[in-house]
């Protein structure tokens, strides 16, 4: 492991300062900063001085990671105020620093940069976020699910970008209307909901209309586009929450022009 | 559907400043943007107030006009058209994300809707120059 926090610490090229958020919910009553020097090299991330600190400096220092290459989505902090994988943004970057790492904005703080995302945990499932059928084609007499549904390159291309979220919760950090209205479902939910809509496999889009186009669904958005700034994986929550906008428009107008049975 | 939690923690909530929106460049830019939308209201109100004093009298068209010519009234509509030109260039760049257009399946590029926007006002502003000059 060629940067592994901690080995050989005399090689590098001078040290960048890191001002990190403790929280400590036994005896603290409010989050405060600790300052923390680590080796500044040009391979590190703001994730590889963290483990440096906690394994060379400071072990009471709680952070979540795991994949460390932007895929498993829980090493999401604000770094010096944007929200940031840790495990993609790179310390020389920040040089000659100091850099601010704090955790993830607009969620409850549990401990240090550990936030409690359970407000999302509970959102998710409200969007459906699965492949709803109208008929069982693909079962066979026993009620078992036998064979696959085909989609061709094209109607895989409609839905793909929305379904590369790695429910991060940059989006969430970044959105000042989910900050000041937690009922707000946020992006990422909706461009899940937007992913499944899009899906030729799918007949869910009426089921997941009816909870979007409540006051705490699109309707909430004011279109700031900074959730999709800050997506590291060019999800684009913002336009699939506007296309959603479109949709609940245009149902609405249907519904006044057209008796319940035509739509 | 909610997950059970193993020990129930004292969890910290950080509230949000009633400055937020100065605390990113763009935060502000969007902040500006919703606030354009009084000014679009106000161009609204102008114009009407004009074709309504048209319609009335050549006097209440003088009237208006020496309305329009008092200083705050000009004031207010140099700051409104500097917005409404925000309202413009900020809402044109957002709808290739609000639009999925889609031409013999491909997706349109987003410069290229955002140009149609520009030609559009374009004509627009064109034909109506032609209608009150002509
Ligand atoms: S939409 Fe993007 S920023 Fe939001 S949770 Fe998914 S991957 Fe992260
Ligand atoms: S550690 Fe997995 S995304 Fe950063």
């Amino acid at each position: 492991m060629p940067s592994n926090p901690g080995s050989n610490p005399g090689s590098n090229s001078g040290s960048i300062r890191l001002q990190v958020t403790r929280y400590r919910p036994e005896s603290d009553s409010e989050p405060r900063f600790q300052e923390y020097d680590v080796p500044l090299r040009k391979e590190w991330t703001v994730l590889d001085g963290l483990n440096h600190v906690k394994n060379e400096v400071d072990t009471t220092l709680s952070f979540r990671w795991s994949c460390r290459m932007g895929i498993c989505g829980s090493c999401g902090m604000n770094v010096n105020g944007d929200p940031k994988l840790t495990c993609a943004a790179f310390l020389d970057d920040y040089a000659p620093g100091p850099i601010r790492v704090e955790p993830l904005a607009n969620f409850p703080v549990v401990r240090d940069l550990v936030v409690d995302i359970n407000d999302f945990m509970e959102k998710l499932p409200r969007v459906k976020p699965w492949i709803i059928r109208d008929d069982d084609a693909l079962l066979d007499g026993d009620g078992e699910i036998d064979g696959e549904y085909l989609q061709t390159p094209e109607e895989l291309d409609a839905y793909k970008q929305f379904s590369m979220c790695i429910n991060c919760m940059l989006c969430y950090a970044a959105c000042p209307v989910y900050g000041l209205d937690p009922e707000f479902m946020g992006p990422a939910a909706i461009a899940l909901a937007e992913r499944y809509d899009l899906d030729s496999r799918d007949h869910g889009a009426r089921e997941r209309l009816d909870v979007l186009i409540e006051h705490e669904g699109v309707w909430g958005c004011t279109f700031v586009g900074e959730c999709t700034r800050v997506c590291p994986n060019h999800v684009d929550p913002a336009g699939a929450i506007q296309r959603y906008k479109v949709k609940a428009a245009k149902e609405n107008v249907m519904a006044f022009l057209l008796p319940r049975g035509a739509r | 559907m909610s997950t059970p939690r193993a020990t129930e923690v004292r969890v910290y909530n950080r509230p949000m400043s009633t400055w937020w929106w100065t605390r990113r460049r763009t935060y502000f830019v969007f902040v500006m943007r919703e606030l354009s939308s009084i000014f679009v209201a106000w161009f609204v109100g102008f114009l009407l107030a004009f074709v309504y004093s048209v319609g009335r009298s050549e006097a209440a068209y003088q009237d208006f006009l020496d309305w329009a010519a008092t200083p705050w009234v000009v004031v207010i509509n140099v700051i409104a058209a500097a917005f409404l030109a925000l309202h413009v260039v900020t809402w044109f760049s957002l709808t290739p994300q609000a639009m999925d257009v889609r031409i013999g399946g491909q997706k349109a590029p987003a410069a290229a809707i955002i140009a149609s926007q520009y030609v559009g006002l374009a004509v627009v502003s064109a034909f109506v120059l032609w209608l009150v000059t002509r």
